[in-house]
């Protein structure tokens, strides 16, 4: 089930991981993750706190270096084309930084500034991502001002606003109300019609709701890739997303009997310590 | 290059949107102009910017770290840095941006005492030659150590660490002959080509040397330098 989809060339998938591993000292925090993402694919990264998930997603970004294994975004190489990668990704960080002084209109220039967008399109691509993310009332306001649900937005709205190919949301979903939860599922929807988007979360519901395909990271190895129905099969066809969750991520001795076991005969109790965040 | 000018002119605008700006300026213009012209009334036979020009250094060595500290280390704390680097930018035109932008401010602030110099020009006759060599001295001492304040600031999360950091080296390089005492040969010219006093000083007489520009300059040089490989070392 260990998904090795990565042996296509790295031009048909938008989004190519190969074999990446990570060590934080002694702490393995990723080990040979291989996936391979199609542009019109939205990928719900899941696993438990710890899981390796902000690790990758900080190698994708650049942020971290990996020790081993490397990615291709629309084709380049992220270890040899550093900057035209960055040019191509979106990416929203956990915790949502953003410069609190500052107006959000005038993040939003400052972004698209530096993201490269030309002048002449600017304040349309900026008015276009301020509807779409529903940013428009609040455009004179100051960061510091904005309410958690806001702030959620303001983030994909900058991770967005250059068109990337791959969008990278890390737990983007948190702190928002159903009402946003469901604005932002919308976004996620449309964005993901033409684009990669690869997003972390806890909730399983978000799955569901728009990701058509799952990747399980469970202490740093990839566990379980497929359609949340493929998955679904390979346990039993009733099986609910969180038994799938927690048949994959239920611990690490439930790995390699995952890879031979065909057939589970009891779901395994979930038993989820937390973990350290390595990230 | 563009990118720099980006990054400066957000930073630029955080310093005025915010107090900072103003603070600086205030205070900057209140202690080195009550100094000056108390030092001025004091000795009114001399016309000459000379009491400013002693005094300003050891004023921008405190306004310089402060106005530099925040730079990475709030943006380290904050997690923008992180966002910001995954942007298509690189780690050096990050460092430029901010150093620009303290330069900026602390050079506006430095040109607003040149009032001070045009009214003694009214009272006789002012010697604008040592006058343009002081200033030139004052901006590049003062881009010295926004340098070494953006260095600091580049390797804590800590504002209070990194405002300490550049107070040290700053002052320890502009007292560093008084430091010493007398020495002779070698240790002399070493302690002598490190002090920034010793190469303002120069300047300050009016006399524009390319040996103390050269000083400046590679001081600003090796500090972004080390500011640009501990922001990109992250990895």
């Amino acid at each position: 089930m260990a998904g090795d989809k990565a042996t296509t060339t790295p031009t048909a998938h938008s989004l190519v991981v190969q074999g990446l591993s990570k060590n934080f000292g002694d702490i393995r925090a990723l080990h040979e993750i291989s996936f391979a993402v199609k542009p019109g694919e939205v990928v719900g990264f899941l696993g438990p706190n710890g899981a390796g998930k902000t690790t990758t997603m900080k190698i994708l970004t650049g942020l971290l270096r990996a020790d081993a294994g490397t990615a291709h975004i629309a084709g380049l190489d992220i270890r040899t084309h550093s900057r035209e990668v960055r040019k191509k990704i979106g990416y929203l960080p956990e915790n949502v930084p953003l410069y609190e002084d500052m107006l959000v209109l005038d993040y939003l220039h400052f972004i698209a500034e530096i993201r490269g967008v030309p002048r002449k399109e600017r304040k349309s691509r900026i008015a276009l991502v301020a509807r779409q993310t529903d940013l428009t009332s609040v455009l004179a306001r100051t960061i510091h001002e904005l309410s958690k649900g806001y702030r959620q937005r303001l983030g994909l709205a900058q991770a967005i606003l250059h068109e990337p190919d791959v969008i990278i949301l890390d737990e983007p979903t948190t702190g928002l109300d159903p009402n946003q939860l469901r604005e932002f599922r919308d976004v996620i929807k449309t964005i993901g019609r033409e684009k990669t988007v690869l997003f972390s979360t806890h909730i399983l519901q978000e799955i569901t709701a728009v990701c058509n395909r799952l990747i399980i990271i469970h202490q740093g190895r990839l566990v379980a890739d497929g359609t949340p129905e493929q998955l679904a099969a390979s346990l039993d066809a009733s099986a609910s997303l969180e038994d799938i969750f927690r048949h994959y991520t239920a611990d690490a001795g439930a790995i390699a009997e995952v890879e031979k076991e065909t057939e589970v005969e009891t779901e395994a109790e979930a038993d989820q310590h937390p973990e350290v965040e390595h990230a | 290059m563009r990118n720099t000018g980006i990054i400066a002119k957000r930073e630029l605008g955080a310093y005025f949107n915010s107090v900072v700006a103003y603070i600086v300026v205030i205070l900057f213009l209140v202690s080195t102009g009550s100094l000056f012209w108390l030092s001025y009334f004091q000795q009114l036979n001399i016309l000459s910017m000379r009491p400013y020009f002693d005094l300003a250094p050891m004023f921008l060595a405190f306004f310089a770290p402060a106005i530099t500290m925040g730079l990475f280390s709030s943006e380290r704390r904050s997690g923008t840095l992180d966002l910001l680097m995954t942007m298509p930018v690189s780690s050096f035109q990050i460092v430029a941006g901010k150093f620009v932008a303290s330069t900026v401010l602390l050079s506006v602030v430095i040109l607003m005492t040149l009032p001070y110099a045009l009214t003694l020009s009214l009272l006789g006759e002012l010697d604008w030659g040592a006058v343009l060599a002081g200033y030139i001295g004052l901006l590049l001492l003062g881009s010295a150590y926004c340098a070494i304040g953006v260095m600091t600031s580049s390797w804590t999360r800590d504002q209070v660490v990194a405002v300490l950091l550049s107070f040290f080296i700053c002052f320890f390089l502009y007292l560093i002959q008084q430091l010493v005492g007398q020495p002779s040969g070698s240790t002399a010219r070493i302690v002598e080509y490190l002090s920034t006093s010793y190469h303002f000083q120069n300047l300050a007489r009016g006399v524009i040397d390319l040996r103390d520009i050269v000083y400046y300059l590679s001081l600003i040089g090796v500090s972004l330098t080390v500011a640009t490989v501990s922001i990109g070392a992250r990895k």
